[in-house]
């Protein structure tokens, strides 16, 4: 469970996120939703111990969150940043090394579903392939949560289908809570549980996206364009 | 992946393909549905709505979940042919509609409706 209590955040004059309070539940898929600079990564970062509040309080499971939520929390980073000299195998061992609780043998699994080659040099690998791999050192790890940051973004289609049938084949789906923050609700519309609306660093709405369709016949992108 | 209506409850697009396919045969009496897990991967839909379009068919009638083995489609032959009569009645419905926004009496369109098909037989 992931809580956020009258949460604001502040960049200098610059407000990211304005008394923000919300609860998202195990076991569920949420998407945060918003334009670029509505505060989804800031949310992110948040939960992921990567950024604090100025002011309230953000928990996970009960803790309040600092650096040690690391252990906790799988990220995956909106950045392309990667050592250029690594292969997919260093790759995936470095980031075994960072972490307790890398499964090695869902790691192998994921290589071959994403039909990477462990020998390859990062730097050879397409953009599509680098957020492949991406995606299996952040599926790799067995922790409660996981919080993907723009996981689509600038990716082909086929690229996009790859990593949401990832997503469906790895996930717990019991016990892992996973976030994702995107602009792109095309690629997710029929993976969410719930939606999360931000926009200007406050959070408009969440709601279950079955139960938009149900009740209102909306689609997540509908219900967007009527809310904001 | 499969397409879906993004405005239309997806559990309910999913049933409705299933009963499909169950009335075409395409899917027979006895047989075991996939896994929740690979029906989510294999039409790209979130497992709990997966679980949600299962769970309706059982309460349908239509499938029967065997504890540890899975979900099986109904045998029983009467829920079959009432599966098979309920589809035809909402074709039938949305048919006799749509005519009759368009001012068709019934008489006209039963006439029209046996041409129809005497043409096709016809070829």
């Amino acid at each position: 469970m992931i809580s956020f209590e009258h949460v604001t955040k502040k960049y200098g004059r610059e407000t990211a996120l304005n008394d923000v309070s919300f609860t998202l539940e195990k076991g569920k898929i949420y998407g945060f939703l918003g334009p670029n600079g509505s505060g989804k990564s800031t949310s992110l970062k948040m939960m992921a111990g990567l950024v604090f509040p100025t002011s309230g309080t953000v928990s996970v499971n009960g803790k309040k969150v600092d650096r040690k939520i690391a252990a906790e929390i799988a990220y995956l980073s909106e950045l392309d940043f990667y050592y250029s000299a690594f292969t997919v195998q260093d790759m995936i061992n470095f980031s075994a090394s960072q972490v307790s609780d890398f499964d090695w043998k869902k790691a192998e699994e994921l290589v071959a579903f994403m039909q990477l080659d462990p020998n390859k040099k990062l730097k050879q690998l397409s953009k599509g392939n680098r957020a492949r791999l991406k995606l299996v050192v952040t599926l790799a790890r067995n922790t409660p949560i996981l919080l993907l940051d723009e996981p689509f973004s600038g990716l082909d289609p086929m690229v996009r289908e790859s990593i949401v049938k990832g997503l469906l084949s790895y996930i717990d789906f019991a016990n892992q809570t996973v976030v994702i923050a995107t602009h792109e609700i095309d690629e997710i519309e029929t993976l969410l549980d719930e939606v999360i609306a931000i926009q200007n660093g406050d959070i408009w709405a969440i709601e279950n996206v079955e139960e938009l369709r149900e009740t209102k016949g909306l689609s997540v992108i509908e219900w967007m364009k009527q809310i904001f | 992946m499969e397409e879906f209506q993004a405005s239309k409850p997806i559990y309910w697009q999913i049933v409705d393909r299933i009963c499909h396919q169950i009335v075409r045969g395409e899917i027979q009496p006895g047989e075991k549905l996939p896994s929740v897990r690979e029906m989510a991967i294999q039409t790209g839909v979130n497992p709990n709505t997966v679980q949600r379009t299962y769970s309706e068919l059982e309460r349908m009638a239509i499938v029967e979940s065997k504890r540890g083995q899975g979900t099986f489609v109904t045998e029983a032959k009467d829920i079959i042919i009432e599966l098979k009569s309920r589809l035809q009645r909402e074709i039938i419905e949305v048919f006799v509609n749509n005519m009759k926004e368009l001012g068709y009496t019934k008489e006209e369109m039963i006439i029209g409706l046996k041409n129809f098909v005497e043409k096709e037989d016809r070829g």
